[in-house]
C-alpha cells in the first residue's frame, strides 16, 4: 500500500515538472503574444500547485493570487496598450509591420550560441544542486525554536514579519517606489472601459465584498495559519482590479490625497513601529515579548491597505489623471 | 534523488529556458515575461531547497523569502511594462532600437 | 475500510470522470461554444462531487462550510467567465459551428 502511494507521488510529481516545462516553452516560444500570456496564467496556477507539493501553502496562495493573477492581468493590460499604440503609430506610417515573434530572432547561429549558453548555465546549475546534501534542516530548528517569542504561531509570518522583518521593510519600500516610478513615467490612459454587460455587473457586486471577507479572513488567519498581509492584499488588489475592468471609475472618485496616504500607510507605519521600538530602548524592529503579536498585526493592516492599494495603482499603468468632464 | 531534487532541477531548467528566451526575443514584453519565468524557475528552487528539512516540515525561511521575491518580481514587472509602453510611444516599436539612432 | 471513505472514493472518482470527460471535449469540439459548454459544465459537477467526497472527510462543520463555499464560488466565476467568452467571441463574429 505504500509503495504503491509512494509511485502515485512519483507520477504525479513527473507529470508535474514535465507540464510546468511544457508550459513555459508555449509561454516563451509561442509565435502569438496573447496565447503566451494565457499560457503564462496556466504556468502560475500549475506552479501554485508545485509549491503544494513542496509544503509551502503560503507561497501557493501569493503565486496563484500574485503570479498568476495580477501578473497575468498587468500582462494583458500591457498588450492592448501596445496594439492601442501600434494602431496610432501604423495610422502615421503605413508600412510599420507588427511583430509576431518569428520576424525578429535572430540569425541561427546565434540562436545556438544561446542555446549552447543556457544548456551550460543548465549544467552547471545542475550540478551544484545534485551535490547538495540530500537532506538539510535548513533554519527550521532555530525558527521552531524561537517561534514562541515572535508573537505568532505561523512560522512563515514569524520570519516575514519579525526574524526578518528588514527584508518585508525593505519590500515595501520596493513596492512604494514601483508605484512612484510608474506613476512619474506616464499619465494612466484614458480608454473607454466597455459597458460591462449585467452578467460581468452582478457578478463583480455580489464577488466584490465576498473578497473584501475574504482579504480580512486571509489577513486574520496569516498569524496562526496560511495567509498574511500579501495574500491578503493582493486579494484586495484583485477585487479594485476587478471593479477596473467593471467599468467603475476608482480614479475619478477617489479624492487625490487619501489614495497617496494609503500608498506609503504601510512602510510608514512599519518604519514608525521600528523608530518607536529604538526609542523605548529596543533595536530597530525589535518588539517587546508581550506586544509582538498585537504590532505584527497592526504592521499587517497597514501594509495589506498598502499593497492592495499599490498593485490596482500599479495595474492603472500611470498616475490617475482628473476627469475633466466634472 | 527525491522530489526535492526533481523540483530543483526543473527551477534550473525554467531558469535556463527563460534566460535563452530572455536573450533571442527581441520583443520588449516577451523578454519581460521571460524574467518572470527566470523568476519562477530561482523561486522553485529556493523552495525545493526547503523541502529537504526532514519530518514533514519545511524550512519557513525561503518560504518567507520567496513571498517577499513574488511580490518585488510584481513590482519590477509593472515598472518593466510602464517602460516598455513609453518606449513605443517614443520609438513607434515594442523593441529596442538595432543602433542607437542620432 | 469505513463506509465514508468508500464513499468518498467512489464520488472522487465520478468527479475526475467528469473532469476528464471536460476536457476531452475541450480537445475535441469544433468551436469556441461547444468547448466552453463542455467545459464549463462538466468541470461544475466535477469539482461539486470533489468537494462533496473531501467534505465527508471534513474534521468540522466549518471546513465542510468552506468547500461548499468554494464550489458555489467555482460555479458563480465560471459561470460568468464562460459567459464573457462566449460573448467576446460573438461580438468578434465568431459564427457558432453548425453541422453540415
Amino acid at each position: 500500500m505504500d509503495g504503491a502511494v509512494n509511485a502515485a507521488a512519483w507520477a504525479f510529481d513527473a507529470l508535474l515538472v514535465l507540464t510546468l516545462l511544457w508550459l513555459a516553452w508555449r509561454v516563451l516560444m509561442g509565435p502569438d503574444l496573447f496565447k503566451s500570456i494565457v499560457f503564462f496564467i496556466a504556468f502560475g496556477l500549475v506552479m501554485a500547485l508545485a509549491w503544494v507539493r513542496l509544503r509551502a501553502p503560503d507561497v501557493a496562495l501569493a503565486e496563484a493570487a500574485i503570479g498568476a493573477g495580477l501578473t497575468g492581468a498587468l500582462f494583458l493590460a500591457a498588450l492592448s496598450r501596445l496594439a492601442a499604440g501600434e494602431r496610432i503609430a501604423n495610422a502615421k506610417r503605413p508600412v510599420e509591420n507588427s511583430d509576431t515573434g518569428k520576424s525578429t530572432r535572430p540569425h541561427r547561429g546565434v540562436r545556438m550560441v544561446f542555446i549552447a549558453m543556457s544548456a551550460l548555465f543548465f549544467g552547471g546549475l545542475a550540478a551544484a544542486l545534485l551535490s547538495l546534501p540530500a537532506e538539510a534542516p535548513g533554519l527550521t530548528i532555530q525558527v521552531a525554536e524561537n517561534l514562541s517569542t515572535s508573537g505568532v504561531s505561523n512560522p512563515v509570518t514569524a520570519v516575514l514579519l519579525n526574524f526578518r522583518g528588514y527584508d518585508t521593510l525593505l519590500e515595501m519600500g520596493v513596492l512604494f517606489l514601483a508605484v512612484v516610478a510608474a506613476w512619474s513615467l506616464t499619465p494612466a490612459p484614458k480608454e473607454p472601459v466597455s459597458p460591462p454587460g449585467i452578467v460581468l455587473a452582478s457578478f463583480v457586486r455580489v464577488l466584490s465584498p465576498m473578497l473584501l471577507l475574504a482579504a480580512g479572513y486571509l489577513l486574520w488567519a496569516g498569524t496562526h495559519a496560511p495567509g498574511g498581509a500579501f495574500q491578503a492584499g493582493s486579494v484586495l488588489a484583485a477585487a479594485a482590479v476587478l471593479l477596473l475592468l467593471s467599468g467603475k471609475d476608482m480614479k475619478a472618485n477617489w479624492p487625490e490625497w487619501p489614495l497617496r496616504v494609503v500608498l506609503g500607510l504601510g512602510l510608514g507605519v512599519f518604519i514608525a513601529i521600528g523608530l518607536v521600538m529604538m526609542l523605548i530602548g529596543h533595536r530597530f524592529l525589535e518588539y517587546p515579548l508581550d506586544y509582538a503579536g498585537d504590532l505584527i498585526l497592526l504592521i499587517e493592516v497597514a501594509a495589506t491597505l498598502s499593497i492592495g492599494v499599490t498593485l490596482a495603482a500599479l495595474f492603472l499603468g500611470g498616475r490617475p489623471q482628473r476627469d475633466e468632464r466634472k | 534523488m527525491n522530489a526535492a531534487m526533481l523540483y530543483a532541477l526543473t527551477g534550473a531548467g525554467l531558469f535556463a529556458l527563460g534566460l535563452y528566451a530572455l536573450a533571442v526575443q527581441a520583443h520588449l514584453l516577451r523578454k519581460i515575461i521571460a524574467f518572470n519565468v527566470m523568476g519562477s524557475g530561482a523561486f522553485l528552487v529556493l523552495g525545493a531547497l526547503a523541502h529537504r528539512a526532514p519530518d514533514q516540515v519545511a524550512d519557513p525561511v525561503p518560504h518567507a523569502m520567496v513571498i517577499t521575491g513574488i511580490v518585488v518580481a510584481v513590482s519590477a514587472t509593472a515598472f518593466a511594462l510602464v517602460l516598455m509602453l513609453r518606449v513605443q510611444s517614443e520609438t513607434g516599436q515594442p523593441h529596442l532600437p538595432e543602433q542607437p539612432s542620432d | 475500510m469505513m463506509l465514508s471513505q468508500m464513499i468518498t472514493i467512489v464520488l472522487l472518482l465520478a468527479g475526475a470522470a467528469f473532469f476528464l470527460a471536460g476536457t476531452l471535449g475541450l480537445l475535441r469540439f469544433p468551436d469556441v461554444y461547444t468547448r466552453l459548454h463542455a467545459l464549463t459544465k462538466a468541470d461544475n459537477v466535477g469539482l461539486g462531487l470533489v468537494a462533496a467526497g473531501l467534505a465527508i472527510q471534513a474534521e468540522t462543520w466549518a471546513a465542510m462550510g468552506k468547500m461548499a463555499l468554494i464550489w458555489l464560488l467555482v460555479l458563480l466565476a465560471s459561470a460568468t467567465g464562460a459567459h464573457l467568452v462566449a460573448r467576446g467571441a460573438l461580438r468578434r463574429g465568431i459564427p457558432p459551428w453548425t453541422a453540415r
